[in-house]
């Protein structure tokens, strides 16, 4: 008989896994021992978080949970960020721990940590597995739950005993899931179906806003359907972008705190707002009193929970968006004239000019760069936006079109868009992916520069580099009488000194004269690059 | 206003460190918790009682409902709520005393399950409401110390709420 460890591996090659993203350790050693014996690719990360970032991006383009490792005690525990980073914006993420030895359970012996106990707020669910005959099931049905419903990370922490122990019977990897608890609702009620189309076809103002739920299940391919079909505007939030593609004529930019004036002017005066895949959290919801009192806003959500939590809702409406659109379209539910309030809209964002104006000297506008950048992208690029000023000039200023764009929407974890960029472009090898952070989170992800190196990831990334913590900075600028304490970022290298070190070719932009040739450069590299960008310390983020 | 939810969840270890866990982490209140094996040893059943508005009450039921192991959960009308509480209750009890105290366990048909020459110790199942009136007939006794169960319920009638076969 094989033995857990190898069970393990047997079951992820069963699931059609094909790269992981770990760390070894002591505890899971049994398991990597069973790995070596696999095609399955094992892609070292420097350090266990961006193992679990770079498979939340590896899931997000894959379209399938990612599979990261680490081992017992501080492996597990460097991992809670990334699931707590997967769990808040939904990512289907398979997180396999090692632990202790079951007899040692609960002694505090080396390297032990309560990992299931420790990650149960950011987790789906998890599993501690005490029986190794039980870990074909229990993997199966990890996967299930990770990647249907509302996705999900899921942990599995195995003892390192369970991974040495034979398994009593012969493998065989079951076909389906039971799981008496666990039955997510896919199709929309039908009533309910029905009132929302009857409030789509009394609307004159009808208004879609998407949120990244509407990336699971190919939701957002629907969404743009529904759009186009009934010519209704569609605004987004930051999870959201690129469910329509941001030069689509029916697109109208970002809501919320960090959004676009007229996408929030638009929800404001909007007699119908279909929500779709979108929690509506604080930050897209700047102010309670946005939604005029007077309309009717339809919730569309696989999560019962998410429904009501933030926003009053007049329709609740459960189920994945794909199913329901559908569902929904079978009404052909087609609002009446909208013709004004379209024209409403388009005059409202060509007032909007946003400012690309040139900045003093030896510094570059970051929002004009991300503008021209756009126009020379290849039109599948995948965008990966780190956490801070950058995130908001990303998200306002790049264009997609038929690529992605990834970025910590909920957590807003630093650190991220570098390891996630690594896992979207194993994901996608013909796709180009960007990487874009500021000098703030740079550091905190830069040992991934040994991973790009070391597999031979073909990551462009883009630094913008202020020598400040530039969004806390903002934040002390505006509301703390502008004392600055913490956020000079003076013992910084020359990053082009380490990137160099590397052998990652790079190379500065500090004048916008030169972005159209640095640009060129860029994009057109062989491999990993980065470009790191001068920005002036007082660069807002508007 | 206070809510019971009647919730059945699989038999396994961690379960309860995952409802507590949820009910601490959004900040719910809760009252009360029991927790038992059902008519099936796969299942358990938890009775929470908790104090809430609506909304509250709604996101419990939501967020509950997401836990894998929970496989049901129900909010029981106050109306068709059937509702015990356990309570036992340790109390000074001289010769003087004890015939006052054995005349209001009549009338409350509470059990003596324990005298010694200067306690006795008494046992009532009943609604919450009862086992306040009883704590507080038998304070001026001078109480010495009270273990309540936290209530178990059960809705009125033929409806259950268990497993489907």
């Amino acid at each position: 008989m094989i033995n857990g460890a190898q069970a393990m591996v047997k079951c992820l090659e069963s699931e059609g896994v094909s790269v992981v993203f770990g760390y070894p350790g002591a505890t899971i050693c049994p398991f990597y021992d069973s790995l070596s014996a696999s095609s399955i690719h094992h892609v070292l990360v420097r350090q266990e978080q961006n193992g679990g970032h770079s498979a939340n991006g590896y899931a997000r383009i894959a379209g399938k949970p990612g599979v990261c490792i680490a081992t017992s005690g501080p492996g597990a525990t460097n991992l809670i960020t990334a699931l707590a980073t997967a769990y808040m914006d939904s990512i289907p993420l398979i997180a396999i721990t090692g632990q202790v030895a079951t007899d040692m359970l609960g002694r505090d012996v080396f390297q032990e940590a309560d990992i299931t106990g420790a990650a149960e707020p950011f987790t789906k669910h998890s599993y501690l597995v005490k029986d190794v005959d039980q870990l074909p099931r229990i993997f199966k049905e990890a996967f299930y739950i990770a990647a249907t419903g509302r996705p999900g990370p899921v942990l599995i922490d195995v003892p390192v005993d369970i991974q040495k122990k034979e398994l009593s019977q012969p493998f065989s990897y079951p076909k389906q899931v039971n799981i008496i608890g666990y039955k997510p609702s896919i199709k929309g009620h039908g009533l309910q179906i029905k009132k929302v189309a009857e409030a789509m076809k009394a609307a004159q103002r009808p208004l879609i806003c998407v949120g990244g739920g509407a990336f699971a299940a190919d939701g957002y391919k629907a969404v743009r359907t529904l759009a186009e079909t009934y010519q209704i505007p569609v605004i987004s939030t930051m999870m959201g972008i690129g469910a329509l593609p941001s030069e689509h004529p029916l697109y109208f930019g970002m809501l919320g705190t960090h959004g676009v004036p007229h996408a929030n002017q638009a929800v404001h005066d909007a007699d119908l707002l279909l929500i779709i895949g979108a929690r509506v959290g604080d930050r897209a919801v700047s102010s309670p009193n946005i939604f005029s009192k007077d309309s009717t806003i339809v919730h569309i959500d696989i999560d019962p929970a998410e429904i009501g939590k933030n926003v009053g809702t007049s329709i609740p409406l459960v189920g994945d968006a794909k199913t329901v659109i559908s569902q929904l379209m079978e009404f052909d539910p087609h609002p009446g004239d909208i013709s004004p309030w379209l024209r409403r809209l388009r005059e409202l964002r060509d007032r909007y000019h946003p400012d690309y104006t040139a900045r003093s000297d030896g510094f570059i506008n970051p929002k004009d760069f991300l503008h021209r950048l756009s126009q020379r992208l290849p039109e599948d690029a995948i965008y990966v936006a780190d956490v801070g000023q950058n995130q908001i000039w990303s998200a306002n200023h790049i264009a997609i079109q038929k690529g992605r764009f990834l970025t910590s929407g909920g957590m807003g974890t630093m650190g991220y868009s570098i390891p996630a960029a690594i896992g979207a472009k194993l994901a996608a090898p013909e796709q180009m992916v960007i990487a874009a952070c500021g000098d703030g989170s740079f550091q905190m992800q830069m040992m991934e520069l040994a991973t790009i190196c070391q597999d031979q990831v073909n990551v462009k990334m883009i630094l913008f580099r202020n020598n400040k913590l530039g969004m806390v900075k903002e934040i002390q600028k505006n509301a703390y009488g502008e004392r600055y304490i913490a956020t000079n970022l003076d013992g910084s290298p020359d990053f082009l000194t380490l990137v160099s070190a590397y052998g990652i070719p790079c190379r500065r932009v500090s004048d916008i004269a030169q972005a159209e040739e640095a640009i060129e450069a860029f994009l057109s590299a062989q491999g990993p690059y980065l470009l790191e960008c001068i920005v002036d310390p007082e660069e807002s983020s508007k | 206003m206070k809510h019971t939810f009647s919730v059945l969840v699989e038999n396994r270890a961690g379960v309860l460190s995952r409802i507590s866990g949820l009910f601490a982490r959004r900040a719910f209140n809760i009252e009360s918790l029991a927790v038992g094996i059902t008519e099936d040893p796969n299942f358990s059943r938890v009775t929470i009682v908790v104090e809430g508005t609506d909304y509250t009450v709604e996101q419990v039921e939501k967020q509950l409902n997401k836990l894998i192991d929970v496989i049901k959960v129900r909010t029981i009308h106050p109306e068709e709520l059937i509702s015990r509480e356990l309570v036992l209750i340790k109390v000074n009890a001289g010769q003087n005393e004890r015939g006052d105290i054995m005349n209001i366990a009549e009338i409350m048909s509470a059990k003596i399950v324990d005298i010694s020459r200067t306690t006795m110790t008494l046992e009532l199942a009943d609604t919450s409401e009862r086992v306040d009136l009883f704590t507080e007939l038998l304070r001026p006794f001078a109480i010495r110390e009270i273990a309540r169960t936290g209530i178990v319920a059960l809705q009125k009638g033929t409806d259950t709420i268990s497993v489907k076969k």
